[in-house]
């Protein structure tokens, strides 16, 4: 299984969230809606929320960074023209939520979210600041690595994934039950990203690649 | 190999919803009906920090992000409230049911279900017990229906797996 069981009791939240009965399957006809997907338009998405460092007066502080990949289906071939949201913290790890408690500053200059359409390839390309590492209440000294939270459209409603892009290399991986729920270790490197000196412009900002492949469009039964 | 899920967390409300995102119709559209329902957890208890997806598989139709003038969408969303309810108003679909996800701080990967406005012959419906069915059954007034989610435990809302 790559992902996470819902009951992952050392994600405490999880232990009076998770469905105690395992999910029915279904079988599917050519009427069935969740072989659909919604389709956003163009004309929905502006060019500048892609910027997450524009969408205010002056400059966030932090480390500026390109993040950028492909939506792909499970086969390979790219989702195009699909809906990529992201929503992160700052660079001093506070969310701009009223619920957010965290002593840390805002940044006036920061919202921290963002969506693009992939193009004819299925790639996606957001500038963004890195986002800090933030505490929780799950535990004590309970730490999130930096991460960056996706939330991507496939071609059928059963696509649908919400998920999170960490950073390479973050020590509060092994401590992170979240993370740490994808019981797999080649199924959790697929939420790090990859350092891309590609992608990195010179004088301006890091660039990672992170790409997120989709499970497989359910076949109608026949 | 796929992509594995992670949970929405808590604080998603500067990220997804949008304005009028649970409006999928305007008010006023001569098919409208509106669904609403709490969220609750194994305790019983409200859950006020979950996202609900709404799509109704209207081919043709789009997500419709921006709501200038008369759009009309088959996909919806709507963060619960502090007391676990939510609300949507859509367009009566074409079949009987319509597709729901629930995303939540301590949800890993979202939950899906049906929402039947109908109680009819249906493959899904026939395979399951009296009891187990009744979970996945709104209950009308009128043009609004009733629609509540139970993640765990007496009354838990059958899921289905994708
Ligand atoms: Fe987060």
């Amino acid at each position: 299984m790559i992902h996470p069981p819902n009951l992952s009791p050392d994600y405490r939240s999880t232990v009076l969230r998770a469905p105690s009965r395992p999910p029915i399957a279904f079988k599917t006809d050519p009427d069935t809606i969740e072989l659909t997907s919604p389709v956003f338009g163009h004309a929905e998405v502006g060019a500048l929320e892609a910027d997450l460092t524009r969408q205010h007066a002056g400059e966030p502080i932090g480390e500026r960074i390109v993040v950028t990949g492909r939506v792909l289906d499970e086969t390979g071939h790219p989702i195009r023209n699909t809906l990529v949201e992201v929503w992160q913290a700052n660079a001093a790890g506070r969310y701009a939520h009223e619920l957010d408690q965290h002593p840390a500053p805002l940044d006036p200059n920061f919202t921290g979210a963002g969506r693009c359409l992939t193009d004819g390839e299925g790639r996606y390309r957001f500038v963004t600041i890195k986002p800090g590492a933030y505490p929780w209440r799950n535990h004590h000294n309970a730490w999130r690595p930096a991460h960056i939270h996706f939330s991507v459209f496939g071609t059928a409603f059963t696509q649908r994934l919400v998920t999170q892009m960490y950073f390479p290399g973050d020590p509060l991986f092994p401590f992170d039950p979240i993370m740490q729920s994808v019981r797999d270790p080649a199924a959790r490197e697929r939420l790090v990203a990859a350092f891309d000196m590609d992608t990195t412009e010179p004088e301006w900002a890091l660039g990672y690649r992170f790409d997120v492949v989709l499970g497989r469009t359910p076949m109608e039964d026949e | 190999m796929i992509t594995p899920s992670q949970t929405v967390g808590p604080f998603f409300a500067h990220g997804l919803p949008y304005a009028k995102d649970w409006e999928m119709v305007p008010e006023g559209h001569p098919d409208a009906i509106t669904i609403t329902g709490r969220v609750s957890d194994g305790a019983g208890e409200p859950v006020p920090d979950a996202l609900l997806e709404l799509w109704t598989g209207e081919t043709g139709t789009r997500g419709v992000l921006t709501r200038a003038g008369e759009g009309v969408s088959g996909f919806g969303r709507c963060a619960t409230a502090s007391d676990g309810t939510y609300r949507f108003r859509t367009a009566r679909p074409a079949g009987p049911y319509v597709s729901l996800l629930v995303f939540a701080r301590g949800v890993l990967r979202a939950v899906l279900t049906r929402i039947y406005l109908e109680d009819v012959p249906d493959p899904l419906l026939d395979g399951l017990e009296p009891e187990r069915r009744a979970t996945l059954l709104a209950q009308r007034d009128g043009d609004a229906y009733r629609f509540d989610v139970r993640l765990q435990g007496e009354g838990e809302t059958v899921f289905l797996d994708y």
